[in-house]
């Protein structure tokens, strides 16, 4: 998934750099607050740990084999903030010294592979945790985080790709997320396989100790949430809307589309996600997806107001 | 592994290696950045880069076939999504920019990368305000990343000694368990590497 230099045009590496730069700002500005300085050398060994686990083959089949991509097992087991630096070191390493992976397109990977794969990652992994607490819950929680974030990240990877004009969207959507679909099984049982390993040998390392949990991982998740639901908006849903939902096929083929009504009940301020006077149809659908993200992100945060005011810890 | 493999003639001399390493690192940036920027209809842009890499490269003394072969190891990356724009309308034109962007822009990092050792890199993104534990823990990654390579291959080899074939299930646990095994190891080096940091003097 990494993207090498010449295939994104500068708007994209802009809009990923920003969303990366502000994600590692939050990052890091929670590991220099909270990261006591002996773990510090930990933090360069687990990037360190990340390259070489990446050349551990697992074989799959007729001679070829997959490997561990990391991000959901180095936030799980260091936290997301560590999460998102540690990959983002690798990225700047492997970028620099082995050229995988471009110097401009370094934003859009540490998005593609950091923030979604490693703290959105995490935030899939809390959610899951959530519902099944148990000791297996663990591993479950851990298999669908790192298949989810998988897609995902290959998803908008696509996204990034097409905005730049390079591959159409009608064929690097299906074909980075079937393949990442597969790959993504790989990730989830070698990250479930690896954690039960350490697991086994010093339980202590993984060890759940809500005392020493960190205080505001919550407002933390908030945060790199928004960050993804941003990028979401920007690198996939321009391109969504070029296929038919399945009501407005079935519609128009049936012949009632015309028959729809004309004046809704509710006047909608973004009718079919564009605003009225724009335009391009990309940037109306951009800044009414944007919109609408803040509006459902200030939702968010006065609803979580109300319910934390009702119970207080 | 040949630990100096990657940036094996990062430390020679030559007039291009005594240049200050900020001007290298701009100069890469931003050749990498107007590479992006420009239509690739401006052929002489892309023709000037293409002479102006070489003639770093010649003058850095860097061996041709080293370079081509590093470029190489790129291609089938490219070829991959490459294949993927040539089913558009004008999947040629996009087929060639991307191609012929790309390999300019690997040109460019490797050149850099073979002319500059990585502690001037991080030196000049020191003083370039970068946050001051990004740096540290890319310090310490390029200090142990070929120790850790190194130990894993010789837990692999150690497993490939003492089992002979097995069923896949079987060979994915033993994987696993190698990988496990390095994150415990990494935790402890990383116990040592603190105390013996703290002990030459390290805040």
């Amino acid at each position: 998934m990494h993207i090498p230099d010449g295939f994104l045009d500068l708007k994209t590496a802009a809009a990923t750099g920003a969303l990366s730069a502000a994600a590692l700002g939050v990052s890091l500005r929670r590991l220099n607050g909270s990261l006591p300085r002996r773990k510090v050398p930990l933090m360069g060994l687990a990037g360190a740990f990340v390259f070489a686990a990446q050349m551990v083959n697992f074989p799959v089949a007729g001679g070829t084999s997959g490997h561990l991509i990391g991000g959901v097992l180095v936030a799980a087991l260091l936290g997301p903030a560590a999460g998102v630096v540690v990959i983002t070191a690798v990225l700047i390493i492997q970028s620099l010294l082995f050229t995988d992976g471009g110097i401009v397109a370094l934003g859009a990977n540490v998005f593609n592979m950091g923030v979604i794969g490693s703290a959105g990652g995490y935030a899939i992994y809390r959610g899951v945790r959530l519902i099944f607490r148990n000791e297996s819950g663990r591993l479950l929680a851990l298999m669908v985080a790192a298949w989810g974030s998988t897609v995902i990240a290959a998803a908008c990877c696509a996204g990034e790709l097409a905005w730049s004009g390079t591959v159409p969207w009608t064929l690097g959507f299906p074909a980075m997320t079937d393949l990442h679909m597969l790959i993504a099984v790989g990730e989830a049982v070698i990250s479930a396989l690896v954690f039960a390993a350490i697991a086994a040998a010093r339980p202590d390392i993984v060890a759940e100790d809500p005392a020493s949990a960190p205080v505001h991982e919550g407002r933390d998740l908030f945060l790199y949430g928004a960050l993804i639901a941003i990028g979401i908006v920007l690198f996939i849903s321009p391109f969504a809307s070029r296929w038919p939902d399945g009501l407005e096929s079935v519609a128009s083929r049936l012949g009632f589309a015309s028959a729809a009504v004309a004046r809704p009940l509710v006047p909608s301020p973004f009718e079919g996600y564009t605003i009225p006077g724009l335009g391009s149809p990309v940037a109306a659908t951009v800044i009414a997806g944007l919109a609408g993200t803040c509006i459902v992100f200030a939702g968010g945060l006065v609803l979580a107001r109300i319910l934390t005011r009702r119970s207080p810890r | 592994m040949r630990h100096d493999y990657i940036d094996r003639y990062a430390r020679i001399d030559s007039p291009v290696h005594r240049l200050p390493a900020a001007l290298k690192l701009g100069v890469a940036f931003a050749l990498v950045v107007s590479t992006a920027a420009v239509p690739i209809s401006a052929v002489p842009y892309f023709v000037s880069c293409v002479l102006f890499l070489l003639f770093v490269m010649i003058a850095g003394r860097l061996p041709a076939a080293f370079v081509g072969v590093r470029l190489l190891t790129l291609e089938p990356v490219a070829a991959g999504v490459a294949l993927l724009s040539l089913m558009q309308h004008d999947g040629l034109f996009v087929l060639v920019r991307i191609l012929v962007k790309s390999n300019i822009c690997l040109l460019a990092m490797v050149l850099l990368s073979n002319t500059t050792p990585f502690a001037d890199v991080l030196a000049v993104l020191r003083t370039l305000r970068f946050p001051p534990l990004l740096i540290t823990v890319l310090a310490l990654m390029y200090r142990y990343v070929f120790l850790l390579i190194d130990q894993s291959e010789r837990m692999a080899r150690a497993r490939r000694s003492r089992t002979f074939s097995g069923r896949r299930a079987r060979r994915w646990k033993t994987a696993a368990g190698i990988v496990g095994h390095l994150f415990i190891r990494s935790t402890e080096r990383a116990e040592r590497i603190y105390s013996a940091m703290t002990a030459r003097g390290w805040r």
